[in-house]
């Protein structure tokens, strides 16, 4: 069966030319690039165009990125190293709808102590930057909030709110592990002071991530006991997958204009057909900013993990904010914090696209995903009284 | 991905007794929207009201619960109201080749549907489930309040699926997945009911076979008696079982002090609670 990947929020398919980058980097050109010799020279160029390159999509200097395992290091190093920097300051500011990579982290941080502020969002899923600006105190160490929900797509006014932290003196960092590649950024032009992207979201492959940290910002390194990345993260440099990231983020640059025409008129067309064809339908996150690949549609009156698997079968893959689907037994905690009924939270399904997402791929959704959904609310014991007749 | 059986599959693709009887001689409903899953169980018995000639289902909820749905309907075709209520949601799951444990909850409510759907039909209260606002009930106390869980249903489910942890729990009832602000009381109820079982078991010394009476005398010294003897500094060693004679030697603080024979006493008094009323304990010298 020929799979419809519409998962790519989760992970994206390695792009050949990607995979055709890092291939000799592990039977051939094995050298460590730190070593004296010829051999392992050659690598550590290629590691230096790969740093230049990624550069290059965020608007920002070599020397400002650092290469990671993947996007969770990231979030981690960030909040870590600025508890470190201010190890007064106790207070810790992020929004309810953040990845676990970040809100976790948060939530165990108060069992040490720390203040955690978790902004709420609205019925968009988006920030309120008053409640931001009024949370702010001397104490907050960092704000840490993402660029894109990985959820709904919804895109938070980040500039804005990097520059009302800076004026407070503390540290922001952005989980852009979503928005990049998929947005342009800027970080000649920004406020930001760290962010982190992950390989595996943007065609690289997965086990690589980096953190962005601006010149001039304090850091302090998670792991020690080594010189790479200029002391920031200490480790033999992943240099095969460092090499794949950087041509990813060469690809990214290149595709940037596909992901803001053809893509995100690929989604706006399943948003729209699907809302057509199936009554009883909201999107969530439909009323803010969004990212141009992403849908999260809820469909009142079913579960979403059934939705799943009969799209499965007929080889569609796309994800649920379900609980069922996660082993938790509450829906989402994004779409809990956008105040989404109970009715739709566990209808919930988010297709997300890429610049490998065809016509034909929505075509098939299109045509799938209706008669799924009747079938699953004949099935169902609710909604008989209230479900629309189309 | 979940590990779905083939069968739990193929019931989820093609269900069966998808529906309602309009004429339905009892119907069970469990769940609701907000909890995530919810069955609408209907039965319809033969003329002699005695079988059930046929059972549909309504569901709402995960692939496992609409499989779940389809084996109940399935599994109590042919069967008469109390054969029905001997299913056990074990049962259930074993039919569809087993259920990953996350997921057994799914089961449990296929079982509390058939329950509560033969107690409406008899006109009798349904067990204490409480799952499902509708259907909550007031006997016991409510325990998980994200789910409306009371201690008497949870207590059930412990000791027929013989779960030990809360983890477990959540699984198979959902107690405690959302908040978790019971699962302290979780943890509770299992060392309650686990605590019954011990004492059934104790009390039934006619089945006792010599093995078992002499397994079941160590256990009680080692984890009844010989901890409170530690926490005076004293202990005690088993030197031999001859019967119902059961003779222990005194060791540390206990050796030679002058209440050793009210030490004796007390042991004594442990194992014919616990093993068998005709323990006689000795002390000797080992």
């Amino acid at each position: 069966m020929r799979e419809i990947y519409l998962d790519n929020n989760a992970t994206t398919k390695v792009d050949e030319r990607v995979f055709e980058e890092m291939r000799p980097y592990f039977c051939e050109l094995y050298g460590n690039p730190s070593s004296m010799h010829f051999f392992g020279g050659q690598v550590q160029k290629k590691v230096d165009e790969a740093r230049a390159r990624v550069a290059s999509l965020l608007g920002a200097l070599p020397d400002e990125i650092v290469f990671t395992a993947c996007g969770t290091e990231s979030d981690n190093a960030a909040i870590r190293s600025a508890l470190e920097v201010f190890p007064e300051k106790r207070h810790i500011i992020t929004s309810r709808v953040e990845h676990p990579a970040v809100l976790t982290q948060c939530r165990n941080l108060t069992k040490r102590g720390y203040r955690v502020t978790e902004l709420n969002v609205d019925g968009n899923g988006q920030l309120d930057l008053n409640e931001l600006e009024k949370a702010l105190d001397e104490d907050t160490a960092i704000v840490s909030l993402m660029y894109a929900n990985n959820e709904t797509g919804v895109i938070f006014p980040i500039e804005e709110a990097a520059r009302i932290v800076k004026k407070k003196g503390a540290i922001f960092h952005t989980d852009a592990v979503q928005a990049v590649g998929k947005i342009p950024l800027n970080m000649a032009e920004s406020a930001i002071d760290m962010l982190s992207l992950s390989g595996h979201k943007l065609h690289a492959p997965k086990g690589v991530g980096v953190l962005y940290v601006r010149r001039g910002t304090p850091f302090r390194p998670m792991l020690v006991g080594g010189h790479q990345e200029r002391g920031r993260r200490a480790g033999t440099e992943n240099t095969a997958s460092i090499i794949a990231m950087g041509k990813a983020c060469e690809l990214a640059e290149q595709y940037m204009a596909d992901e803001a025409g053809r893509v995100r008129e690929l989604r706006d067309r399943l948003e729209r057909e699907l809302t057509a064809l199936i009554p009883n339908t909201r999107i969530n996150g439909g009323g803010t900013d969004r990212l141009p690949n992403t849908l999260s549609i809820a469909m009142e009156f079913v579960e979403g993990e059934g939705i799943l698997l009969l799209l499965s079968d007929k080889g569609i893959c796309a994800s649920s904010g379900s609980a069922c689907t996660s082993g938790s037994l509450e829906p989402s905690h994004v779409l809990r914090a956008m105040g989404v009924p109970f009715t739709c939270a566990h209808g919930s399904i988010r297709f997300s696209l890429s610049r490998f997402t065809t016509d034909d791929d929505i075509d098939a959704v299109i045509k799938e995903l209706p008669p799924i959904i009747s079938r699953l609310r004949e099935m169902s014991p609710f909604g008989r009284e209230y479900l629309v007749q189309k | 991905m979940w590990d779905y059986t083939d069968k739990v599959k193929e019931h989820f693709l093609n269900p069966r007794n998808v529906g309602e009887i309009t004429d339905a001689d009892a119907v069970g409903e469990v769940g609701s929207l907000a909890c995530g899953d919810a069955l609408k169980l209907f039965i319809k018995l033969d003329e002699n009201k005695e079988r059930i000639v046929d059972a549909k289902f309504q569901t709402f909820g995960c692939g496992s619960a609409i499989a779940s749905s389809s084996a109940l309907t399935e599994m109590v075709k042919g069967k008469t109201l109390d054969e029905a209520l001997e299913i056990t949601n074990q049962q259930i799951a074993d039919f569809l080749g087993g259920l990953p444990e996350e997921k057994m909850h799914c089961s449990v409510m296929g079982q509390e549907a058939l329950e509560a759907a033969i107690a409406k039909y008899r006109g009798v209260d349904a067990p204490a489930h409480g799952h499902g606002h509708d259907h909550v009930e007031t006997e016991g106390e409510l325990v998980c309040k994200c789910f409306g869980l009371t201690d008497v249903f949870l207590k059930k489910v412990i000791a027929s699926n013989k779960l030990h942890t809360a983890e477990q729990v959540t699984h198979f009832t959902k107690a405690g997945g959302a908040c978790g602000g019971c699962i302290p009381k979780i943890k509770e109820l299992i060392a309650e009911v686990m605590g019954e079982e011990k004492k059934a078991a104790a009390e039934k010394p006619s089945k006792l076979t010599n093995l078992r009476k002499m397994q079941l005398i160590q256990e009680t010294l080692e984890n009844e008696v010989r901890p409170q003897l530690w926490a005076d500094g004293g202990d005690l060693e088993l030197i031999d079982i001859d019967g119902s004679n059961v003779q222990v030697a005194f060791r540390k603080a206990c050796a030679g002090c002058a209440s050793s024979g009210y030490t004796a006493r007390f042991v004594e008094q442990k194992l014919r609670e616990l093993v068998s009323p005709d323990i006689t304990v000795q002390e000797v010298q080992g």
